[in-house]
Order: structure tokens, then sequence, then C-alpha cells
């Protein structure tokens, strides 16, 4: 799948999936079952944009970077543990959540540390220049792992083979639901399930809430504004490492540039999902996730990014408010 | 008891405005002089704000018709304007309650972005302009002039060159119905003006209101809780409860309407009094 | 506490040891997360997968420098009582700041262009200079030209740089295909890039703030990619080469009969093209300052600027908004297509690898850190952005870090930018510079 190399097209080209000859419903089911894949890893990373974005009400242009930083992190404890497909599945399983663990945390820190040294000392100045301090991480971080790791394609071996055989067509093409794409979807809907709750039912969610309605309010009674927004970058970049493994062992190659045309598109699933709503970026993410698959699967693969940013395009001019956000009223 | 408009400058009919579920404004129709200074009161969120937005097309209505009439009977059908469209050309101008001014730029400047439209034309839309013809040199100069004349009635003139933001409450407000006097209006409407003035700076607003309604050919419409304006200055009395119509009358019907009275103020009494006492007053000064 | 509340600062040192040895560990504990995991381990590849690099060294002396940089900072910059901040400036010292900053500015823009103009014939100019100048230059008025959309109509754009491409494309594509000359494509460059801007500007006139900016980065990428693979016409990732050099009203720069040197009788040189590159740009971006300039003192540009103040009061007054963002973003788009059609010709080659999201991110940088809608701020920061990325010319690998660290050090810095004040575009009596803290930020705030 690897054709050309020029600079991030590289990467982009691996988003599509696996494409394989084969038409009508059998191929559309297959299609099916990646975009969801694909969309499951977009609506991961889609929920930091939406967190960070409901609260402060800025585009955290770093969050796809935090994204690549820690599918890197994910990369380097694997290969300290020397993870490999011989490794049984129960043990393979197991190192896996330690994988998962401590890139989250550290990916935490990356984020924590962004909004500390970067946003924070602008918070309540000119609108625009958090955004230049973001685009300025984003060129950071991208750098940094360029220097620090290589700018060359890092390739995994696969370390969770076989699958499911679902349909079987007189021709021979077969739909096949992967081990590996079973476990990205577990993976995501236990993790949406552990972080709607702890959005809705614990004091750090109320407090969230509260900011997102009115920061000078919440701090007023009492929460600690800062640091409710520092644990929301927090969740945020665990959210991202948890796509940022998922990423690594789907498609097996990364490289420093893979956060930039990820976190555009997450972005725009948080947009389509409605901003600020975690259901909706998770939504956003499968519907982006699925336009991608099935426009490279049925059209042309070269221009899926261009489907996917007019969409954002489309999505913004027709249905600012997204799909499950609040339509907002012109205040004269 | 109604206050006989002759001349309306503006028919409102059968205004209806729903957001979602909530009915803001429930068919409400109206009309008012050209001549006169007409208020539009009624308690916090009776739908006043929500009038001014569908008049001067930030909202579109529901339901219902508005026209603007000009002294050559020329007529239009505001609600189915684009809102930029409405002081441009149905010469319906307004001011916001949250005092809306280009903060970072002059006075002059203010009152300067209040004749694009003319200055556009003169410019040849930027194609005369840009090369300085003479055309345009004249028009610019006139644009000066009348901005003058608007800082002069309004006490604004030594601060000419200073930031819009920089001007203390009052003027701002001031600027802002001189900024909407500059693209020469048949209709003024003014949300709130004299809310966070004190008794001087109201007064002087009373004053520039006559005076814009004397000299000016101009029609205000107003929405007011003021009453030291509204029973001052207005020659007619529209007032709203829950988006309804409750009454229309001159200030002396008004005054004198117990229902207005009663369901304006709500239901205390002594509050009732108390009221009544400030209307007395207002109508004295 | 009470002391700073009275109003008073004491000038003195108070360093709460215990809070700053907890600083120190949590900053150790951070600095190890961050570079024990990046830098100390590196995967490379090997026969049979991958493997382990370990440089525990680096990372050691890497986060060694940051904890003892905090120490540092501790020390010295934070030891001021508790309360006030530690750039705290008196307001007297800012408001005088002001004044020599405005005298400066008054003088600076003269004397900047009298420089520019005896700029290639001083003696220690060389080609290296020169060709760096001529970068600048491009620089500055992309920075100008954007401007007109970020500064004056406070439209927030991330993809600027299409426009650039386009007017790149068109001349190259022009010359290619139908055999213009560069003065004939120059103005069409720019009224390609101008239509583009208006087709693009469209769909987004409803958008605001941050919406805007990234659809108007979607817009930037869907033009690069299309450059990318469409690959009968734009020549795809190969770019398009030979594209003609422009010639002195007719005169090409070339050693044979007929050419420049030729006609003048001089020696023929290489450099005299150069210099009549660096000519063609300093006289195109001043042409984009001056109708700038010229179009703030006209009714559109103070429409821009009213826009960026507030939106629905423009509507208010009878602004047609959309036709008010839509002359921005071609305007705008313009100078970005003459620009491109002049790097076209300055380059030769083209590809679409010129025409990433960092140039944008560049192009806005420079207008941001120069101060929103300063001319002479553009200046002063694409001479130090695009100067600083030369110094660091050595540091090759470092560059990009380095930039990025600067761009948000310089934020943080000046977060208004270096001129932050306001020109008027008409007065009365006196022309007062408007303060940062009057003018707004555009849309969506």
């Amino acid at each position: 799948m690897i054709t050309v190399d020029l600079g991030y097209e590289r990467t982009v080209l691996y988003f599509g999936g696996f494409v394989s000859g084969g038409s009508l419903m059998e191929y559309f089911l297959q299609q099916l079952i990646n975009g969801i894949t694909l969309g499951s890893i977009y609506g991961l990373i889609a929920i930091g944009y939406t967190m960070v974005y409901g609260i402060i009400g800025m585009i955290n242009f770093a969050h796809g970077d935090i994204f690549m930083v820690s599918s890197f992190i994910a990369l380097i404890v694997i290969t300290a543990l020397g993870l490999t497909v011989s490794t049984g599945l129960g043990l393979t399983i197991l190192a896996l959540i330690l994988v998962l663990v401590t890139s989250m945390v550290i990916a935490s820190v990356f984020g924590w540390t962004t909004e500390r040294l970067a946003y924070r000392p602008l918070r309540g100045s000119f609108r625009l220049a958090p955004l230049i301090t973001a685009i300025g991480i984003s060129i950071v971080l991208q750098n940094y792992i360029q220097i620090t790791q290589g700018a060359r394609v890092k390739p995994l071996q696969p370390l969770i083979e076989n699958g499911y055989t679902l349909m079987t067509r007189a021709d021979g093409f077969t739909v096949q639901l992967s081990n590996m794409q079973i476990l990205i979807i577990t993976v995501t809907i236990i993790l949406m399930t552990i972080f709607s709750l702890i959005i809705a039912k614990t004091s750090l969610g109320r407090a969230q809430r509260a900011c997102e309605q009115d920061r000078k309010m919440a701090s007023l009674l009492g929460i600690n504004v800062d640091r409710t927004i520092s644990m929301t970058f927090v969740m945020g970049a665990a959210l991202a490492a948890v796509a940022g493994l998922m990423f690594l062992l789907y498609y097996g190659v990364i490289d420093f540039f893979i956060g930039f045309v990820a976190g555009v598109k997450a972005f725009t699933a948080a947009v389509l999902g409605g901003i600020g709503s975690l259901p909706g970026a998770m939504l956003g993410g499968l519907v982006i996730g699925l336009i991608e698959t099935f426009w490279s699967a049925y059209f042309s693969i070269e221009y899926k990014d261009v489907a996917a940013f007019s969409m954002l395009a489309i999505v913004l001019i027709f249905l600012p408010q997204g799909l499950l956000g609040k339509p907002e009223v012109e205040k004269v | 008891m109604t206050h006989t408009v002759n001349d309306p400058v503006l028919t409102v009919e059968h205004l209806n405005m729903r957001f979602g579920g909530l009915l803001a404004v429930d068919d409400l129709s109206f009309d008012v002089d050209r001549r006169d200074i007409t208020a539009l009161i009624g308690p916090n969120g009776a739908g006043k704000t929500t009038v001014f937005n569908c008049i001067t097309g930030f909202y579109k209505p529901t339901e219902g018709r508005i026209t603007a009439r000009h002294e050559d009977v020329a007529s239009f059908l505001l609600e189915r304007m684009d809102d930029f469209k409405i002081p441009k050309i149905a010469k319906v101008a307004r001011t916001f309650q949250n005092i809306r001014l280009f903060g970072g730029m002059t006075v002059l400047e203010n009152l300067m972005v209040g004749q694009h439209n003319p200055l556009m034309i003169a410019s040849n839309y930027t194609f005369g302009g840009i090369f300085g013809l003479s055309g345009y040199k004249r028009a610019e100069k006139e644009a000066v002039e009348l901005a003058k004349y608007w800082m002069e009635q309004t006490g604004l003139t030594a601060r000419a060159d200073d930031a819009a933001g920089d001007l203390p409450y009052g003027d701002q407000r001031k600027l802002e119905i001189a900024r909407a006097m500059c693209t020469k209006p048949k209709l003024l409407c003014l949300d709130e003006p004299a809310a966070g003035l004190n008794p001087r700076e109201s007064e002087e607003l009373n004053k520039l209101l006559l005076f814009i309604r004397k000299e000016r050919d101009t029609g205000v419409l107003l929405i007011e809780h003021d009453m030291n304006v509204v029973m001052g200055i207005s020659d007619h009395i529209i007032v709203l409860d829950y988006g309804k119509k409750i009454a229309d009358g001159t200030p002396e019907e008004i005054r004198n309407d117990p229902s207005v009275i009663a369901a304006y103020l709500g239901v205390a009494d002594e509050e009732v009094e108390e009221v009544e006492h400030e209307i007395e007053e207002g109508a004295s000064s | 506490m009470t002391d700073t509340a009275n109003g008073a600062p004491r000038p003195g040192r108070h360093l709460d040891f215990g809070k700053v040895a907890k600083d120190l560990v949590v900053t150790a504990l951070i600095a190890t997360a961050i570079f024990g995991s990046t830098i100390a381990f590196r995967t490379v590849s090997a026969a049979g997968g991958l493997r382990l690099e370990v440089r525990y060294d680096i990372a050691f002396y890497v986060i060694a420098a940051v904890i003892v940089g905090r120490l540092l900072l501790w020390l010295f910059f934070w030891s001021k009582p508790a309360g006030t901040s530690a750039v705290e400036v008196p307001a007297g010292i800012k408001s005088g700041m002001a004044k020599v900053s405005a005298k400066v500015g008054k003088g600076f823009g003269p004397t900047m262009l009298i420089f520019a103009l005896v700029f290639p014939f001083l003696p220690f100019t060389d080609r290296y200079l020169l060709d760096l100048s001529i970068l600048i230059l491009t620089y500055v008025m992309l920075g100008w030209g954007l401007n007109i959309v970020v500064g004056l109509a406070g439209l927030l754009d991330l993809g600027y740089v299409a426009f650039y491409a386009i007017g790149a494309y068109s001349y190259a594509l022009l010359a290619q295909y139908f055999g213009f000359s560069f003065w004939m494509c120059l103005p069409l460059a720019g009224i390609l890039a101008a239509f583009w801007g208006i087709i693009l500007g469209f769909p987004v006139l409803r958008l605001r703030g941050d919406y805007l900016a990234i659809v108007t980065l979607a817009f930037g990428e869907i033009i690069r990619i299309v450059l990318l693979n469409w690959y009968q016409f734009t020549g795809g990732p190969d770019g398009l080469s030979g594209i003609p050099r422009p010639s002195f009203f007719g005169l090409p720069f070339t050693r044979r009969e007929g050419g420049f040197s030729d006609f003048f009788g001089l020696d023929y040189s290489s450099f005299h093209r150069i210099v009549f590159m660096y000519f063609l740009i300093l006289a195109l971006a001043l042409l984009t300052n001056f109708v700038t300039n010229r179009l703030r003192r006209l009714p559109i540009g103070r429409a821009w600027e009213a826009l960026r103040e507030d939106e629905i009061a423009c509507r208010s007054l009878g602004l047609n908004t959309a036709s008010v963002k839509l002359t921005a973003f071609a305007i705008g788009g313009m100078f970005a297509g003459f620009a491109g059609s002049f790097f076209a010709t300055r380059q030769g080659f083209i590809s679409p690898e010129s025409f990433t999201f960092i140039e944008s991110a560049l192009i806005l940088a420079i207008v941001v850190l120069g101060g929103m809608g300063s001319q002479v701020g553009v200046v002063i920061a694409s001479i130090a952005m695009i100067g600083g990325f030369e110094i660091f010319r050595e540091a090759e690998q470092f560059r990009m870090l380095i930039f990025g660290l600067a761009m948000v050090v310089i934020m943080i810095w000046r977060p208004r930018g270096l001129i932050s004040t306001r020109i008027p575009s008409i007065f009365l009596r006196e022309k007062k510079a408007v303060s940062a803290d009057m003018v707004a930020q555009g849309e969506g705030h």
C-alpha cells in the first residue's frame, strides 16, 4: 500500500482501510466493518477536541500531534516488551493493557504540559494568540518526534492475527471481521462508557460542565477552573493515546506526520457530531470513518481527504450545530 | 382608547414570533407615526427586543407583516428584506440594548461607517476612490460634514479622534444614536437608550430625541424602562405583556389604565403604588 | 498577599524553599515522562522487526537542563513577592514605551524604504543576502496581503497559501500551455486568485472565528491535494518545471545579443537578474502596501475594519457584510496570486510541496506577530522570522523545532503582536493611535 513518499501524503494512504476487489453486498459489508473501525479511532481523537472546545472555546491544534506522540510511545513500549505475534493471546492482551496504560499516562503528561505552557498563560488574552501557540506546539511536537525518533516510517509486525469469516461469496471474496477490529471496537465502547460516566457522575465532570456553561460563575462557586481545564486536556490526551495505540496496531505503520491529517479529520468529526457533545464526537467519528472508507472503496483513494475536508465545509455551512449539538440563536 | 396615527412610517400587522415552543410575540399589531416618538414598554421578557429584531430584520417573523412607508408613498415589506437592506433601502435604523460600537475605531470613523452606502457609490465601488477621483473627495468631505453635525448635536465634537471604546458609557449611547442618524433614517429604533444613564445624561437624551423628531423628520420608536423618558417625551405608548399588546394610547391614557399597571407591574400592591408614584413624577418633570 | 493588595509591591526576595523544592520535583517528574520516554528510547529497524536504541545520557542531560532552567527561573524571575506578575511593567513606562514606539514607527517606514531601495548597491550585499532579501520581501508581501483578510477584516484564514499556489500554478500553466509572458500572466494570476477567493469565500460567509479558520484550512488542503493528484494537468508531485523567467520590458537576462546587458552595454552578469528580481518583488510588495493603505481610507476599508469590530452593528448600518467579506477574501487572494506568480518565475520550478499548511501558518504567524493590521509590524516580523530561520540554517534538523518554540514564546510574550496600536484612517484634528485593548479581535469572539 505504500506507494509514494511525499511528506505526509504517504501516511494519508494508510487511512483508507483494506480495499480489496469485489462488489455488491459482501463488499459493502466489508467496507462497513472497516469504516466503523476507522471511525472508532477518529471518534476517540474527536472527544479530545470536543471537550477542549467545549470548555475553553479553542481548537487545540496540537491534539492530533498528541495522538501521534502517543502512538510512538506505544511503539517504544511494545518494542521494549518484545511483543511479537508468537506471544500467546492472553499474554499479548495483558501486555497491551500495560502498553495502553503507559502511553495514556505519558500522553496525559504531554497534554497537561502543553496546556500549562502554551495555553494557560494566554487565557483571557487575545483570541488568536492561543491558536498561534497551538500551531507552534504542533510544529514543535512533530519536529521533536522527527528528531528523536527519526523521520522514517516505523513499521510494526501485526501482533494480533486471524479473525472470523462472516461470509464467503461464490467467487471467493470473503467478509472478514478481524480480531484486531473486534479489539478496537470493544475498547472504544468500554472507554467511551467510562468517560461518559466520568462526565456524568463525578465531581470533575460536574466541574467541567459548569465551566462549559460559565467559567466566571464556576470559579465564583469555588470550582478550580484552572485545574478543571488541565484535567480536560489530560482526559483528551489519554483518549488520544488509546486512539494512538489502536492506530498503530491496526495499520502497523506510523510516522511523525500522522497527527495532522488525523487531527483535522477528528476535528471534523467533533464538529459534525456537535461540538461539546461526547456522543456526538463518537457519532461524528463513525460518520467520517465511513465516508472516508466508502469514498476510497467506491470512488478514488487519492481524493478521500478531499471528501473528508469537503464534508467539514458542508457540515459547518449547513449544519453548524452538528448532529447532536444545540442550535445557537444569534444574540442581538 | 387608541392614539390615532395619521401618517404611519411603520405598520406592524399580526406579528407572530415563535422560538421552538415559546411564542415570544403573539399577534401584535401597531402603527408608528412619522411625527411621533412612540414607546414600546412592558416588563422584562415581554418580547420588546424581539419585536425590534423582527422590524430590523435580525429575526424573520413566523407570521405577520411589517411595512415601512416613506413620505413619497414608497413602501417596503420589511419581513421580506435582508437585514442590511432595511437600513439601506427602507431607511429604518436601530441601536442596541448592549451598545454595539466599533470600539477600536474613532468616533469620526464610526460615523463614517454609518455613511457607508452613499460613500461606496461615490467611490464608484472603490474603483474611482482608489485613483483619487475628485467626486469621491467631495463626497467624503460632505460625509465628514454630516458627521461633524451629529457630533455637535450629541456633544461629541471634542472626542472626534478618540476611540469609541474609550468613551464614557453615556457618550457611547449618544454616539450609537449619532451613528444611526448618519444613515439618514426615516425611522429610528432605539433599544433602551437611557439604560445606565445618570439623570443629567437621561435629560440630554430626551432633548436629543425631541430634536431628532422635530428637526430631522425622523420617527422614533423606542423601548424603555425609564419612566422619566417614556412619560416625558413620548406621544404614543404601546404596552406589551407576554408578547401580547395590552394597551395602546397616549401617555395620559396609559397612565390611567388599570390593566397596564396590574399586568405590567405584577401583583404586589406596594410595588404598584411605588411605580404609580414614579409615573407621576415622570409626568410632572 | 496583603502588601500587594495595598498596591505597594515590595521589591525583595521571597523564596519559599519548600514550595520551590516541590515544584522542582514535579518538574523533574514531568520532564522525565516527556524526555525519558521519547529521547531515552528510540525504535530502529532491525532484522526481523524493530529494536530499541537506548540513549539515557542525552535524556539525562535534557532533563537536567530543564530542572536547572526552572531553578534559575525561580531564583531570578519568580523571586518577587507573591501576587505580582514577574513581568509587570508600570503603567507610566508602558505608555512611554507606546509613545516611543509610535515615534519610531513614524520614521521607521521611510527609513526602511530608502534602505530597501539602495540595498542591492551596498558594498556588502552579495548574492546570498540578496536572495535572502527576495525571500523576506515575498513574505512581507504575503503578510501584507493576509493582513487585509486577518488584520483588517478580522477573518481568520488558515488556507491563505492556496491563493499563493493558485497564482504560481496560473503563471506556470498559462506560460506552458499558451506561452504567455510573465507580464501578461501577472495580472491574470491575480485575477484568478481573487476569483478563487470569492468562490471559496461564498460558502464560509456565515462561519465565525475558529470554524472559519478550520474550513479555510480545509480549502487550502483540498487545493493542494488536487494539485498533487491531477497528474495530467499539474504534473502532480513532480510539479512543473522550465517556467520562463521574466524579461526587463522585453529584454531577457541572457548573455546573447539583444539581452539586458547587451542593450545597456554592460558586461553580462547573472547578478543583474537577481537585482531585477529584487526590485520586482519590492515593487510588488510596495504596490500591496500602497493599495492597502489607500483602501483603508476608502469606505471599503472602513467597512472591513468595522466588520472586525462588530458584524451585527455593520448590518444594522446597511453594510452588506457578505460582499464586505468577499472583497476582503478577493483582494487578499489577489495579492497572494501576484506573489505566487513571482515565486514561480523566480524558482523556475513549482510543486505542491511548496504550498503546505506550514506556509499558511508561517504567514499567519508573521501577521499576528507583527501586530494585526500593522504594516510596519509585518516587515519586522518577516525579517525576524525568515531571517531567524536563516540563522539556524546550520542546525538544519532543529530549525523547525526552534521555529515552533519561537512562535509559542513570542505569542506568550506579546499576544497582541509587536506593534499593537491602530492608526485611524481619518481624523478631524489629531491622529491618535488607538490602543490595542480597544481594537476587537475579529469574528466570533
